[in-house]
């Protein structure tokens, strides 16, 4: 790799100053940016290392929400027994992003603020209306991701916790790219009772959206069987060597029933 | 049988050190003053070189040497080569392109090799190599076989027109023509054997160290058969004469036959170590196996079988387009002819085939042997065709199978291949009683209950090992003889060395062999120990591939120990005081028949030693000898395999629910690691039928450059396989071995594919049979279903 500086700031408000530069990268996890690096595909003046920034990675349950902080590591989110109790859906979802390399060293801020098209927590976070905290801002996930790799996120602006508001019951159901085991499609579900949210992730051009279509028939009734003959339009859905759109529309739907009959609907 | 003899299920004593890491692989070992090779490489399948100007790159921190294909040329370094000629039907020579190990005036391929920079650390390379720049003149390029030979197709060599390099063919066209004319049945099927990329988990590496003051040169290289990297590098390359140069292959973690080749890489290492003065090391990235590493299969194929109102094969009609890549490699041309139509006649008396086979360059990485090579391209045509036509005459795949096996030894094939030893019935048998065939109804049943497809599909494949009878393998084309030596070195204190030309990466040579001598000369294996890989060591070896170690390595020792015996003998003879043919030997001691004279292999290792009571005007002091041992037919190991798998229609996801494999390797000498061989091959087999797909577009870029798109078997793609054998011994060797280390990846794809269309209902699923793949054929299905 290139050479770069390296920071290690103690506090979010010294990691601000640093982020302001140009040509510099956070680091949280290092899941994406540290191979990018490696394979030379990026290069950086300056790399901001988040992990000295202490109490990033509490997780916690607080009233009617779980909070969980940005350096949580996908094993922590896991493992944990409060995401277990409050979320378990949020803590199968943790589960299955990669493999315990990578769940050991990768976060959930970090994951969401790459924002990659086929990662899991997005659909996590838009599927449960989730509030991604900053140092500068609150951002409701509906505007937080923008796009593939892009989100609303500023320069100097730092992901500090994800405040998941706790659903009746939600279920995430992945079915993995048979290589790099992202998200091939990953559809979460959540049932707020007022509310019903269909997160997909894996399958749109655009990266993670919700499924409208599906939320409003299963706000009528929250069973698998509401989702028949739903079918997910191929316009907008991403086409490679590992899925056409077709395939890849169809299994939304199926991921979407299986999410549903998951979660007990 | 002892606890460590023949037939013995003992642990690998090679595992001590490779699972507690202190295994010797390339990349672990370090030269005083050794400097890194970093390569440019094409970022075009197809483009002129017009230029490379390399001054910034040489002025670059670290950097001693920027070279390019110019420099090669100067040194008169000459060309890659392929060691195996094979003729057109018209007679011609096949048109071997020009192969630099540095592209002069032409790149073919992505991940070609343009220039090296020679600097003290990686990166250092790495950012010189950023500064070549390189001027292309980007042309059209051809990277699917089907359009190589388009009249409009980019032309890759100028003396290979329509990019053809050879058209070949083989057997009695006039006598199956005539067959079909009076056939009652034709089957016919289109078939694609994808390509596959090798991915051996040790990457290729090498070293090159020139000495100036002995004027030779040491490689150390990742190679599955060193002598013949040395041999080629001197006598064709050209690189220096043979007894100055030195090649070493220490631990090598797999090869697939990946490793068998002479790469641009190894030959540049050592070129440049003279030019810069110091060692040269080059360790692969991943990335670069992707692109550079020599990939496997990539036919397409017509296949036809002609039968009777009977279901008795007639006649079998193949024709093949086999991609050989941008460049011949270095066993490239033998494998889809030499190694592939021989073996079109399976388990069955067909009485005429014929196979024509078209090579042709397109702008991907050259293609040659991998696990397998040519045989298991050769299984997937004839076990497709018998599956098929049983489901088209409605017939039960096993019985027509049945009818028409070949039961009577030797057999000789329309093909080539004389048939020394089998059993097909028996294996067929077996597998049919343990995969508990008959209830598979049953289990169907049970499976649409549960919303899934079942499906089942058989594999009885024969293949060839035990490369090669020279003579034979002569007059087919072949460059070099395939025996094998190997050297008995006994010490004074009855120690025992085992030199080997065969090359273990992987293959647990020093286990296997070590069991064997231990077996044959009744000493504890703890006394052997097994050497390989050093042509200062070893006299000389034609090294691994083709499951050739045990059928053609392990008879080699045996000649050698037999040898050993025979002198230690005659040595035993003095000390005991007896004639020679009164001395018998036996578990390890020499005894005078009738008598209770004995004396331990040890003792009489020690008098050989010694030489006091012998006269050595007869007997030379001493207890070494060696062989070379030439084969005399090739060995054909066989089988049945039978494998069942469930489809969810939902996602089109297969589930391999059952794996019977019943094998004929002849003798076995450690079944355990047998076991593992043939687990390892289904599981390779897998990956090809399921998994893996090397993908280029059509502008030549590879698509599946890393493990994010090329996808590997993995332990949870695999159910627990059922493994058992039935044994013939092989006739023409003096263990009766056959060879197992590519049966499973050549019975697997297809009985998978078997299994996937019984599941589907129709012929028409492609390799891999991802879930995508297998989705979109079940979309078929309906279609039919709801025409009808």
């Amino acid at each position: 790799m290139h050479t770069f500086a390296y920071h290690r700031p103690a506090n979010t408000r010294q990691a601000a100053a640093l982020l302001a530069k140009k040509e510099t990268k956070a680091l949280a996890g290092g899941q994406t940016l540290l191979p990018a690096l490696k394979l030379r595909l990026t290069s950086v003046d300056n790399v901001v290392d988040l992990g000295g920034i202490k109490g990033l990675d509490a997780i916690q349950a607080k009233g009617r929400n779980l909070v969980v902080g940005a350096m949580a590591r996908h094993a922590q989110v896991a493992t944990s027994p409060v995401v277990k109790k409050a979320l378990p859906a949020l803590a199968a979802l943790a589960e299955q992003i990669g493999d315990p390399h990578v769940r050991n060293a990768g976060t959930l801020g970090g994951s969401i603020a790459n924002n990659d098209p086929s990662a899991d927590y997005p659909a996590a976070c838009l599927g449960l209306g989730a509030t991604i905290v900053t140092n500068k801002r609150k951002i409701p996930a509906d505007r937080f991701f923008k796009g593939l790799f892009e989100t609303a996120l500023g320069r100097g602006e730092i992901i500090l916790q994800v405040v998941f508001p706790l659903p009746k019951c939600a279920a995430y159901m992945k079915f993995p790219n048979p290589a790099s085991r992202f998200a091939l499609v990953g559809v979460f579900v959540a049932d707020f009772g007022k509310e019903v949210r269909v997160a997909v992730t894996g399958a749109g051009e655009d990266g993670v959206f919700r499924a409208k279509d599906m939320e409003a028939a299963l706000k009528k009734k929250f069973t698998a069987a509401s989702l028949d003959g739903i079918k997910v339009p191929t316009r907008g859905i991403m086409s490679d060597i590992h899925a056409d759109a077709a395939y890849r529309a169809h299994l939304v739907g199926v991921m979407a029933k299986r999410a549903v009959a998951a979660a007990g609907g | 049988m002892s606890a460590t003899g023949i037939g013995a299920r003992v642990r690998r004593v090679e595992d001590q050190r490779f699972i507690t890491g202190r295994g010797q692989y390339t990349d672990d070992i370090h030269r005083p003053y050794e400097t890194r090779a970093y390569f440019v490489r094409s970022p075009h399948a197809h483009a002129t070189i017009k230029s490379i100007d390399k001054r910034k790159a040489e002025k670059m921190p670290g950097v001693l040497a920027v070279l390019t294909g110019e420099d090669v040329a100067a040194d008169k370094l000459g060309d890659l080569f392929c060691g195996w000629m094979v003729l057109s039907k018209d007679g011609s020579p096949m048109k071997a392109g020009s192969h630099p190990a540095l592209a002069k005036g032409k790149v073919r391929y992505v991940g070609d090799h343009v220039a090296v920079v020679i600097a003290e650390t990686l990166d250092q390379a790495k950012n010189a190599t950023a500064e070549v720049k390189v001027d292309y003149g980007v042309l059209p390029a051809v990277a699917d076989l089907r359009k190589a030979r388009d009249p409009k197709a980019a032309q890759i060599h100028d003396n290979a027109p329509k990019n053809t390099v050879y058209e070949w063919v083989l057997g009695d066209q006039a006598a199956v023509d005539a067959a079909f004319a009076q056939a009652k049945h034709v089957t016919r099927l289109e078939m694609v054997n994808n390509r596959l990329i090798p991915n051996a988990i040790e990457p290729r590496a090498a070293i090159g160290e020139y000495e100036p003051g002995t004027d030779t040169y040491t490689l150390w290289s990742t190679s599955q058969n060193p002598h013949v990297l040395r041999l080629g590098l001197s006598a064709f390359i050209g690189l220096c004469p043979e007894h100055k140069f030195r090649v070493i292959s220490p631990d090598v973690g797999g090869g697939f036959g990946s490793k068998i080749f002479i790469y641009p890489e190894e030959t540049v290492c050592i070129w440049a170590s003279k030019k810069v003065g110091r060692p040269v090391r080059w360790t692969a990235e991943r990335s670069e196996s992707f692109q550079a590493d020599a990939h496997g299969r990539d036919h397409v194929t017509t296949g036809e079988l002609a039968l009777d109102a009977n279901g008795k094969m007639l006649a079998l009609r193949v024709k093949t387009l086999a991609n050989l890549g941008g460049y011949l490699s270095t066993f490239s041309s033998a494998v889809p002819t030499f190694l592939y139509a021989p073996l079109l006649s399976g388990q069955y008396a067909i009485p005429a085939i014929v196979c024509e086979v078209d090579g042709v360059y397109t702008n991907t990485a050259p293609v040659d042997a991998y696990r397998g090579a040519g045989r298991p391209e050769a299984c997937f045509v004839i076990e497709r065709l018998v599956e098929v036509a049983a489901r088209e005459l409605n017939m039960d795949p096993a019985e027509l199978r049945r009818r028409n096996f070949v039961t009577q030894f030797p057999y000789q094939t329309p093909v080539a291949s004389l048939y020394d030893a089998g059993d097909y019935k028996a294996s067929l048998e077996k597998a049919i009683q343990i995969a508990d065939y008959k209830n598979f109804g049953r289990r169907r049943q049970e499976s649409e209950r549960r919303g899934k497809l079942r499906g089942v599909g058989f594999s009885a494949y024969i293949e060839a090992c035990g490369v090669a009878p020279s003579n034979l393998v002569g007059q087919l084309g072949a460059g070099v003889g395939l025996w094998e030596s190997a050297e008995i070195s006994v010490t004074p204190t009855g120690m025992v060395e085992v030199l080997t030309g065969s090359h273990s990466h992987g293959q647990s040579h020093e286990t296997t062999f070590a069991q064997l001598v231990s077996d044959r000369l009744g000493i504890p294996m703890n006394h052997i120990s097994v050497v390989h890989g050093d042509t200062d060591k070893v006299q000389f070896g034609m090294g691994t591939y083709g499951s050739r170690s045990g059928p053609v390595g392990m008879s080699a020792i045996v000649v050698a120990v037999d040898k050993v015996i025979a002198k230690a003998k005659k040595v035993a003879a003095h000390i005991l005081e007896a004639a020679e043919a009164d001395i018998e030997f036996k578990d390890g001691k020499f005894t005078v028949v009738g008598t209770d004279k004995s004396a331990a292999f040890g003792e009489i290792a020690l008098a050989a030693y010694v030489a006091h009571k012998f006269p050595t005007a007869e007997i030379e002091p001493g207890l070494k000898e060696h062989a070379f041992y030439d084969p005399t037919n090739f060995t054909f190991p066989a089988g049945t395999h039978i494998c069942e798998v469930e489809i969810d229609p939902q996602t089109g996801v297969t589930e391999i629910a059952n794996w019977v494999a019943v094998d004929d390797f002849g003798t076995v000498i450690n079944p355990m690691v047998v076991e593992g061989q043939v687990h390892g091959g289904i599981a390779q087999g897998v990956g090809q039928a399921l998994l893996e797909g090397c993908v280029y577009d059509d502008s030549g870029q590879l698509v599946t450059g890393s493990y994010m798109d090329y996808t590997m078997p993995r332990a949870d793609n695999l159910p627990s396989f059922k493994v058992d054998y039935t044994t013939t011994k092989c006739p023409s060797n003096p263990l009766g071995m056959k060879g197992c280390g590519e049966a499973g990846a050549i019975a697997a794809p297809v009985a998978l594919i078997n299994a996937i269309t019984n599941a589907v209902g129709h012929e028409d699923v492609p390799m891999p049979a991802t879930s995508k793949a297998v989705w979109h054929a079940l979309q078929k299905t309906e279609r039919r279903k709801a025409a009808e």
